[in-house]
């Protein structure tokens, strides 16, 4: 026996009932769980953003260009995932050359790029233009050039060049937000439109999944919020979390709604494959659906959230409880990843038995593989931060 | 400019150019809006024979026939390279027992192989049978649908092929495949399946499992051909495919398919 099969052997020998033959080794692994939350993480981030500058909810200022900084660190590396899972990735770039334009999957480097290129770099470029001609000024040496070559050459500051940067940077931030709902409501196409597999297949996969993104942003953006202002000794601003606080709070309301209303139709119509689905989700994704995804990814935040919503006391304890909910919210959706991703591919498409999910630590499919690709987002979003921070902008009269 | 466009007395010309422009944008609407109509009729229909020339391949398996020796999946992977480990296959048998209390056992060791053991006792076996099982060689097949480069496709002849050198092994087509047909080729690293043996096809041998299959449970043939083998079957007997739900447009017909298949 081949060395490389004895993973296989080892789940073939827990397999329940019974599996198609390929469906023994287990197609898409813990990169494809990260993938999705990745993404989620971006399209979350700029719809928080979005808020701001579009419907001019001021309160979130403070919180405005960390969330844009925020979803770039995260779509800079959103690819990687889905590239490094690739049997032959050297071919990848096939996706773009010679797209197949009946495929879901085909058109994602153009949501991508589309939403890499024209929205967040043009957004942020726009909104930093005027400091980064004043800090090229001001600066010696290296990043006075680097700042020099960021503003690509127009150094106008005046009136007239900035309302214009201000105006467009308004345009596509509306562009932006149609296309971020594009981004993610698309992830969740990939999975909704694959009618082989019935834990996946239903019209309200893009929905659902875009709830979920912005649930996970706005978090990723609070508590970004709170370490930066934690390591920048400055008072964290109550008001800020409390506004997005109650986004979070009702966007998790509409989140938990519409998963629940996929599981209750699931539930009341019970079809074909109901009786595998439900000894799936008693069995199987026990833990991480009802423990991590329902109860302490949804349910606990939910209600701290509503509690906080009338609490007003301590200070201190309130923070503390936003903090705790936006780890828990994270926790919860990353959960959700896993659910619709492994959980999809648990049970057989023969509806009679189930194949296991062996999780490795190393090896490109791996664990260790998996976390670096979500530390990275985090060291790139460090380097921004200190490339560009918010906190030493120039003040714009508006 | 309506007003100084008759104020010149150039009305006539205005509502000639009004009328020209209005036809001008019906036109292209209607050559924007058809050519969609068409494309995506091609979309839905991709599969619709275009060369009448060229057969137009559909396959059938008798299930009456069957007698689970595994001759076909055996000879499946001589012919086309399939590693021998248990987990890949492009052609396997499963083993169907209905029992007395309604419950279904279904087992496929080794694909069927090593042929097959019956390991319910036979007091309480209400009916059992032999599913031989391969790519059903879908007319709108979802595999075909999902790939992302267009390394999956359908030949003139109806064949669900994979070209290995264009592949980037995204995997997608696996999990769209409501069958189990496919697999990533553990060497190769790129999708793997059926083709009908494309390559004997070509050279007017039957496939592999056909050719050896001892008791004929197997046939393929021209579903074009209105007096061939393959349409007088199916005229005959009572067919069916598996998941019709999906609407796949498969093209794999079983006789005597009990209800407990999937």
């Amino acid at each position: 026996m081949e060395p490389q099969y004895q993973n296989l052997y080892d789940i073939l020998a827990n397999s329940q009932g019974y599996i198609f033959p390929n469906e023994i080794d287990l197609q898409w692994g813990i990169l494809i769980v990260v993938y999705p939350f990745i993404t989620g993480l971006v399209a979350g981030a700029f719809i928080l953003a979005s808020l701001e500058r579009v419907f001019k909810v001021k309160i979130l200022k403070p919180t405005y260009q960390i969330a844009l900084l925020t979803a770039l660190s995260f779509l800079l590396v959103a690819t990687m995932p889905l590239i490094s899972h690739l049997s032959q990735p050297q071919r990848a770039y096939e996706i773009m050359i010679t797209p197949h334009s009946s495929s879901a999957m085909a058109i994602f480097g153009f949501v991508y790029l589309w939403y890499l290129a024209v929205v967040l770099l043009l957004e942020i470029w726009f909104d930093y233009r005027h400091s980064m001609v004043v800090w090229s000024n001001e600066k010696k040496g290296v990043m006075k050039w680097v700042y020099k070559i960021l503003t690509l050459g127009v150094s106008d500051i005046s009136p007239q060049a900035l309302k214009w940067d201000r105006k467009l940077g308004y345009i596509i931030t509306v562009v932006g937000i149609p296309s971020a709902f594009i981004l993610h409501g698309y992830v969740g196409f990939i999975f909704g439109s694959i009618k082989a597999n019935p834990w996946w297949s239903t019209p309200l996969m893009p929905i659902i999944f875009l709830f979920s993104a912005m649930v996970s942003g706005i978090s990723l953006v609070l508590l970004v919020y709170m370490i930066i202002s934690y390591f920048r000794k400055k008072t964290i601003d109550l008001n800020v979390l409390d506004a997005i606080g109650k986004y979070l709070f009702f966007v998790l309301i509409l989140d938990f709604t519409l998963e629940a209303l996929d599981q209750i139709h699931r539930i009341y119509v019970a079809e074909e494959s109901f009786e595998i689905i439900k000894l799936l989700v008693s069995g199987k994704l026990y833990l991480t659906l009802f423990i991590s995804q329902g109860l302490v990814g949804t349910l606990i935040p939910l209600i701290t959230l509503a509690f906080l919503q009338f609490y007003k006391h301590k200070i201190k304890v309130r923070k503390t409880m936003y903090f705790i909910v936006g780890i828990l919210v994270l926790i919860g959706v990353y959960s959700m990843r896993w659910n619709v991703v492994i959980g999809g591919q648990l049970f057989s498409k023969s509806f009679s038995g189930f194949t296991s999910f062996k999780l490795g630590l190393i090896g490109l499919d791996g664990t260790l593989m998996a976390a670096f690709w979500l530390i990275l987002p985090i060291g790139i979003l460090t380097f921004l931060l200190w490339l560009l921070p918010p906190w030493k902008m120039v003040d714009e009269e508006e | 400019m309506s007003q100084s466009a008759s104020t010149m007395g150039n009305e006539k010309i205005g509502s000639s150019r009004r009328k020209f422009l209005k036809s001008a944008v019906t036109l292209a609407g209607a050559t924007i809006g058809y050519t969609w109509l068409k494309s995506s009729q091609i979309l839905i229909f991709a599969a619709e024979p275009k060369d009448e020339t060229l057969p137009w391949y559909g396959i059938a398996i008798d299930i009456e026939k069957c007698i689970g020796c595994g001759s076909c999946a055996k000879a499946c992977k001589n012919e086309n390279d399939v590693p021998k480990e248990p987990f890949f296959f492009r052609n396997w048998v499963e083993q169907y027992t209905v029992k007395n209390d309604g419950t279904v056992d279904i087992v496929s060791p080794n694909g069927g192989i090593d042929g097959f053991v019956q390991r319910v006792p036979d007091e309480d076996i209400f009916k059992s049978f032999f599913l031989p099982k391969m790519c059903n060689h879908c007319a709108k097949s979802p595999c075909e649908q999902v790939c992302p480069v267009g390394a999956t496709f359908l030949s003139p002849e109806g064949v669900v092929l994979v070209d290995e050198k264009y592949c980037i092994g995204c995997r997608y087509c696996v999990q769209a495949c409501p069958y189990g047909c496919r697999f990533i080729h553990p060497v190769k690293k790129v999708a793997n399946k059926c083709t009908l043996c494309y390559h004997r096809l070509k050279k007017n041998l039957a496939p592999a499992c056909m050719e050896v299959c001892p008791t004929g449970a197997r046939m393929y043939g021209n579903l074009r051909d209105k007096q061939g083998p393959l349409v007088k079957f199916l005229k005959e007997h009572t067919t069916q495919v598996l998941r019709p739900n999906l609407n796949t447009g498969a093209k794999l017909y079983y006789n005597a398919l009990s209800s407990e298949a999937r």
